[in-house]
């Protein structure tokens, strides 16, 4: 007994105790998620199917959508993100209390998708930190229960002494969150649309 | 043809330019852009009768010679007619017709759209400013043919400039609906609403 209360780190790997006690936090984490739905498009329409009786969410500990952000877990962007929403999602994703994890659901809430253009943000990362990204145009429920399923495995690998994982994290001095060669980088066109070219 | 354009051109006679009817069926009529105040009233009157605005839109060509056309869908619920009455531009010139929101009140969002997209602007509208885009919204009209399809800025600066928007800043007193109960809202809400704030964008590093 005395040796496993002993909180000396070997070679900084946490101690059984601390082991035991993960398990027990992110056991409880994982299966009890409540989500901030965040639907802006058709997205939203699967996520409303999920959430329904035929696929059903609460079964994953999810029964309780949390239309506050004051008590949510994890934020699911459903749909695209214009601009004009990017600083709405970002104060969201601000109250929402630690630990929270983010769910970005479909093509345009993960890359910006077919819509390239002047009015939409390309990945809702360049706006928040993101977990999981669900593909598809829009994923079926499976796609997201998948999705949600990944998230929970995630949630399963953390450690209570990674401190660093539920730190917040705003925006720096320029106002953003990646450095904007970054976001350049990840904004840029792909697939199809390196085809087209910025006229004028 | 709508019997309407022999009503315009017994009235208005030169102000009215050609008239066409459409593929679906409609009659396009063009109008100077110095009398269409003057026609519109003609047309709201009870003796056209014109009660419904149902669009107002506008075009650009590709074509950089042609006009910019201003385009309104007129409709008559009584007498179960439609009408466009369409008005020319110069590109190089001042874009800027009259107001129709005088008449039809209903209009006033459909021109600030219009005002939005393509930068047109509409003489003696009630309060025009941005609609779609956010009003510290930096890189043009969108739906002008020299607009560049992802915008002028670098993604960075995109996100950056709507980062620091303020999300709050878009709605002026009289929209709310809670300007009854203003003297009971918090004393920053009120603050702000008095300020008029729309939102300031801060500059670069």
């Amino acid at each position: 007994m005395k040796q496993v209360l002993e909180t000396k780190d070997v070679a900084g790997s946490p101690n059984w105790l601390l082991a035991k006690l993960d398990d027990l936090v992110n056991w409880s984490r994982a299966n009890s998620l409540w989500p901030m739905p965040f639907g802006t498009a058709c997205c939203a329409i699967e996520f409303m199917a999920t959430a329904a009786s035929r696929f059903d969410f609460a079964r994953f500990g999810m029964e309780r959508q949390a239309f506050s952000p004051r008590q949510a877990d994890v934020l699911i962007c459903a749909g695209r993100l214009p601009f004009k929403l990017a600083p709405v999602i970002r104060r969201i994703y601000d109250q929402m209390p630690q630990p929270k994890w983010v769910i970005s659901m479909g093509a345009c809430a993960s890359t910006g998708g077919i819509f390239d253009n002047y009015a939409m943000v390309q990945g809702i990362d360049t706006v928040v930190p993101v977990d999981v990204y669900v593909p598809g145009c829009p994923p079926r429920p499976e796609g997201l229960l998948y999705g949600v399923l990944l998230l929970h495995k995630k949630i399963k690998g953390e450690s209570l002494g990674q401190r660093s994982l539920r730190e917040e994290q705003p925006l720096d001095h320029t106002g953003l969150r990646l450095p904007p060669e970054t976001i350049d980088e990840i904004s840029e066109p792909f697939g199809n649309s390196v085809h087209q070219f910025r006229s004028a | 043809m709508n019997p309407t354009v022999e009503a315009l051109r017994a009235t208005f006679g030169d102000a009215i330019g050609r008239a066409l009817v459409a593929r679906d069926g409609e009659t396009i009529v063009y109008v100077r852009p110095e009398t269409l105040a003057e026609i519109m009233a003609f047309l709201r009157a009870p003796a056209q009768d014109y009660d419904y605005v149902v669009d107002v839109t506008a075009v650009e060509y590709r074509d950089r010679e042609r006009p910019l056309e201003v385009v309104y869908f007129l409709r008559s619920l009584r007498r179960r007619t439609d009408l466009r009455i369409k008005v020319e531009l110069d590109p190089t010139g001042p874009l800027a017709v009259d107001s129709i929101v005088p008449l039809w009140r209903g209009a006033e969002w459909l021109e600030r759209e219009v005002f939005d997209m393509f930068g047109i602007t509409f003489r003696g509208h009630p309060d025009l400013r941005r609609i779609l885009m956010w009003e510290t919204y930096a890189e043009g009209h969108p739906l002008r043919k020299d607009f560049p399809l992802r915008g002028r800025f670098s993604r960075a600066e995109q996100v950056r400039q709507a980062l620091n928007a303020n999300p709050e800043a878009h709605y002026s007193l009289d929209e709310l609906a809670i300007a009854d109960a203003y003297r009971d809202l918090p004393a920053d809400m009120r603050e702000r609403l008095e300020r008029g704030e729309r939102g300031k964008v801060p500059g670069p590093e």
